[in-house]
């Protein structure tokens, strides 16, 4: 059976600055080296200013993943060499000589089994290599620092996962948890990312590092037990190594550099004292907690009558839950989480889409509201979906100039289903042999109507027309 | 005009008409002009010190509000960043770094219109006590030039002692302004870790590090001390001082205070005679003043010399590590090499000291070997604060000669480390446990000076400096002829 731990990388994209510097924590909206300053290229003589609400994100997150928390936290160098990092030290934790971390010892549960979470900490993201040039010859490496200092919480778990999905699984909680607590937004580019350490019974431990996305480390771990098993089978020795995913052959390769050897000399960092967290800053972030995933579904069910699966995608994420909360009622709750799991979500499947949608808790609320009341019809509440989206007028106004007004007038449809009934002759025949071709009629009228004709009253003057009663 | 005065004559005369600040400085720079080819205490200078001076002048003439300093000339070790200038460390590799900002303690004095007339020699990253590790050159003492000034910031020792500026300011991590200032005559303080800002100070060893005045009296001093202390949102290291006023009460005196005389600085076997005689004198002074003089133990100061190069060696490891010749450093063609290699080639081009602590500060707190050093030395460093916190309870002040012998001359303990090591003995204490201390000059025995050293608790800069204008006041020293 393979034994899994992950070390997740999750950047604090929702804070203001940098870890250590005023710099924007949000580097990606500038060109290259311009998002930099003396303290995040290590300048001689800058110091590190410690960002005191990356702390308190940070300890939000502890706290959220029932890890235990420090009173007093410390930050530690970790010392190497590498093109990316400016002062070539990592400003980070470390619990060898006590647990002085952001938190240890949490859990979390992932369908019916419990994660442990080995420590969570805070550190700064290096800078970014780029690697450029078409050949060996051109081949040149550029470095970018925006990103140098960027907030980063490292959350170790324990070897718990088994298979591959688990993995997956977790790592969609967890995305959703950080969303949840508004502290990121793992859908950024490079926001969140993930390493593994795999190994199976009678194996060592092998890590796998250089992966892009969830989707491509759940590829990895599982062709990396895969590996593992064939060389068990052949009776192979399996070598304790760092093997990087390469992403265009689906395959891990072993790094060949002998990283177990790698030496941080790790001492405290001196240029930022020792920070307390008292009792009352923790009671405070815990009053502020925003309302779990599980309790948010929970409510949901309890309170609306949603069903459990609607509710579940709904309290997942952060965008649609928020839009839900603000445009429900006691009475049209249930038919609002419909809307948006059924229509919106399909609509706004996008960071950009998102961004730019005019879509307001109102509209969803008159939307729901105007169906109810068979005002227009849900294929006509489509449409004006569509144009709220895009230029975020009122329902009414929408209605009027899409004319999408319900036809619900008795005399209108009937001459409308006349026309068709005319059109459609083969139809109407074979109606007489198979009564399912009524619906195929139906759908020809509400082509006529652009959807606006009231379907029970269609059918049943169909219906009558054909002389099926 | 005598450029030998102190600050609060200079600030006097100033203010009497005596001179103008342009004058002054004039005449600063030719003295420099005529002496500094055999001291060597400056790196650089400030272009734009004259049009400075005429622009107070102004100022002064038309009634304007002027700062405390007055225009007066001050000297910067050239480990403190001035924006748009070179700030070198006395380092090959940082030959050609400009600073773009200027750091804390620097612009309070530019604040108050001190004038930063130039940047001062200094051993390598300020690794040394004699400025013979600087990549541009040794200083001289001018009290005999065949002498070392002491280190690391000698450059600023020299200025001030030579009348080249009116004071300067140094950094101290384990005796570098206490220790020149000593060797060439002149009052340096180490305050308490935290009391001045280090923004803008080139990172030696970070944990120890420390800025201050080095002046001709203690009320300067007292007076530099004023400006530049206090909290700084640009260092988390800082320590809010309420504004202290450390001139206020300074001649208080030392009556009826109980000092400890610490008998591992004055044991017979380390000093040399001159300095012995002149500790015994030193404390009959004290008790001449009032003071009760007892001897008193410092046990792990045994073992401060030994921690304090294990400390220091290893955080001067970690914030060195970023001059890997990729975004300042020398001329060195990078073909044919790959990364570490090539980093390992162009920082092997560093300095003798600088190198040794590079590969001291390598090893000491690696995975196989923390435990035996790196670990211990701070339990060395913690034992010896929980003992020094003890012996405040009971003592007012501790005292010992600033340095155990007095200058040595040039290449004499160069390439003997150990013995240059035992250099510091009495001066790491101070910064292993974040105290203030002073050396005061007290002797010039056989041409060559001799400082005391007074120690005082955390944060009790006003009582030492009460203690070192006492003990000042009770000395009358020959000026140094140059």
């Amino acid at each position: 059976m393979a034994k899994i731990g992950l070390e997740i990388h999750g950047q604090l994209t929702k804070l203001e600055s940098k870890l250590f510097c005023p710099c924007k924590a949000d580097y990606r909206q500038f060109e290259p080296n311009t998002n930099i300053c003396p303290i995040c290229m290590g300048i001689p003589g800058s110091l590190p200013l410690l960002n005191r609400t990356a702390v308190e994100k940070a300890t939000l997150i502890a706290m959220a993943l029932d890890c235990k928390t420090p009173h007093k936290i410390a930050f530690f160098r970790k010392n190497y060499f590498y093109p990316d990092l400016p002062k070539n030290f990592q400003i980070t934790q470390l619990n060898v000589y006590g647990n002085t971390s952001i938190g240890w010892e949490g859990k979390i549960s992932v369908a019916d089994k419990v994660i442990r979470i080995r420590r969570i900490q805070l550190e700064e993201d290096p800078g970014r290599l780029i690697y450029e040039g078409a050949n060996e010859k051109t081949k040149v490496t550029l470095v970018d620092y925006n990103r140098a200092g960027t907030p980063l919480v490292e959350i170790v778990t324990e070897p718990d996962f088994e298979t591959p999905h688990e993995v997956r699984e977790f790592l969609n909680i967890l995305s959703d948890l950080l969303e949840n607590l508004n502290v990121s937004d793992p859908g950024l580019e490079g926001a969140m990312r993930a390493d593994a350490n795999v190994s199976i019974e009678g194996g060592s431990k092998v890590e796998i590092k250089n992966i892009g996305s969830f989707h491509d480390l759940e590829k990895a771990v599982h062709f990396e037990i895969t590996r593992q098993q064939s060389l068990v089978e052949r009776k192979i020795e399996i070598v304790q190594e760092t093997r990087h995913w390469d992403d265009g052959r689906k395959i891990t390769v072993s790094a060949r550099t002998k990283e177990e050897e790698a030496e941080y000399r790790y001492h405290l960092e001196a240029d930022i004292p020792w920070v307390r967290i008292n009792d009352d800053t923790k009671n405070q972030l815990q009053t502020h907690m925003p309302e779990s995933i599980s309790s948010k579904k929970e409510r949901y069910v309890s309170k609306y009558g949603i069903t459990s699966q609607v509710a579940d995608i709904l309290a997942s994420d952060r965008y649609f839950s928020e839009l839900f909360e603000n445009a429900k009622n006691q009475t049209n709750a249930k038919d609002i989480a419909n809307m948006i799991t059924t229509d919106i979500m399909g609509l706004l499947d996008t960071r950009k889409k998102r961004e730019t949608s005019k879509l307001s808790s109102e509209h969803l609320s008159d939307l729901v509201e105007y169906i109810k009341s068979n005002k227009i019809t849900r294929a006509s509440a489509k449409l004006a979906l569509d144009e709220i989206i895009k230029n975020g007028k009122s329902l009414e106004e929408i209605i009027n100039d899409l004319d999408l007004g319900h036809v619900s007038d008795k005399d209108e449809l009937s001459n409308i289903i006349t026309q068709v009934l005319n059109e459609e002759a083969k139809a109407v025949k074979d109606a007489k042999l198979n009564p399912e071709i009524v619906n195929f009629l139906v759908g020809k009228v509400m082509q006529k109507t652009r959807g606006k004709a009231d379907p029970e009253l269609t059918l049943s003057l169909l219906k009558k027309s054909l002389g099926f009663d | 005009m005598n450029l030998g005065i102190s600050a609060l004559q200079y600030v006097n005369s100033i203010k009497n008409g005596d001179f103008t600040v342009e004058e002054f400085i004039e005449k600063s720079f030719e003295r420099i002009k005529e002496i500094d080819d055999k001291l060597h205490a400056f790196l650089s200078f400030n272009d734009i010190a004259l049009e400075k001076a005429k622009g107070i002048d102004r100022q002064i003439s038309s009634n304007q509000k002027v700062g405390q300093c007055f225009g007066m000339p001050i000297s910067v070790k050239d480990n403190m960043c001035v924006e748009g200038t070179k700030t070198t460390c006395a380092s090959k590799v940082l030959e050609n770094f400009v600073s773009p900002y200027t750091g804390t303690a620097v612009s309070r004095l530019d604040a108050e219109d001190a004038i930063i007339i130039g940047k001062t020699n200094l051993d390598e990253f300020a690794m040394g006590l004699s400025t013979e590790f600087s990549a541009y050159g040794p200083s001289k003492n001018p009290w005999n030039i065949d002498y070392v000034p002491g280190g690391s910031s000698g450059g600023s020792a020299v200025s001030v002692s030579a009348n080249e500026c009116i004071a300067s300011l140094g950094s101290d991590t384990g005796g570098s302004i206490r220790n020149p200032a000593s060797f060439c005559s002149i009052v340096g303080l180490k305050p308490t870790y935290g009391l001045v800002s280090r923004f803008g100070l080139v990172s030696y060893a970070n944990s120890l590090d420390q800025i201050g005045p080095m002046t001709k009296t203690v009320k300067d001093s007292a007076f530099l001390l004023n400006i530049i202390s206090g909290v700084d949102h640009n260092d988390n290291t800082t320590i809010d001082n309420k504004n202290q006023d450390y001139l206020k009460n300074i001649d208080a005196g030392i009556a009826g205070k109980k000092i400890g005389i610490v008998t591992e600085m004055t044991n017979p076997d380390g000093l040399s005679t001159g300095v012995l005689n002149a500790t015994n004198d030193a404390i009959k002074k004290f008790e001449d003043l009032g003071a009760n003089c007892e001897q008193v133990s410092l046990g792990m100061s045994k073992y401060a010399v030994a921690a304090y190069y294990t400390i220091t060696s290893t955080e001067a490891g970690s914030n060195l590590a970023r001059y890997d010749n990729i975004r300042y450093g020398y001329e060195f063609d990078s073909s044919g090499f790959e990364f570490n290699s090539y980093i390992s080639q162009a920082r092997s081009k560093l300095g003798p000291e600088v190198v040794r602590r590079m590969i001291v500060g390598g090893f000491v707190p690696s995975a196989g070997h923390a435990g035996k050093y790196f670990l211990k030395a701070l339990k060395v460093k913690s034992k010896l604060i929980t003992e020094i916190n003890h012996i405040f309870k009971k003592f007012d002040y501790l005292i010992s000669p600033t340095v155990p012998i007095q200058p040595f001359k040039f290449g004499e303990k160069i390439n003997d480390p150990v013995s240059f090591m035992l250099v510091d003995f009495n001066t790491v204490t101070a910064n292993l446990t974040g105290i203030p201390a002073i050396s005061v000059p007290f002797k010039i025995e056989d041409g060559l000076p001799i400082g005391i050293q007074i120690m005082a608790n955390h944060m009790d800069e006003h009582s030492l400096l009460q203690a070192a204008y006492a003990l000042e006041k009770t000395v009358s020293l020959p000026e140094v002829e140059i």
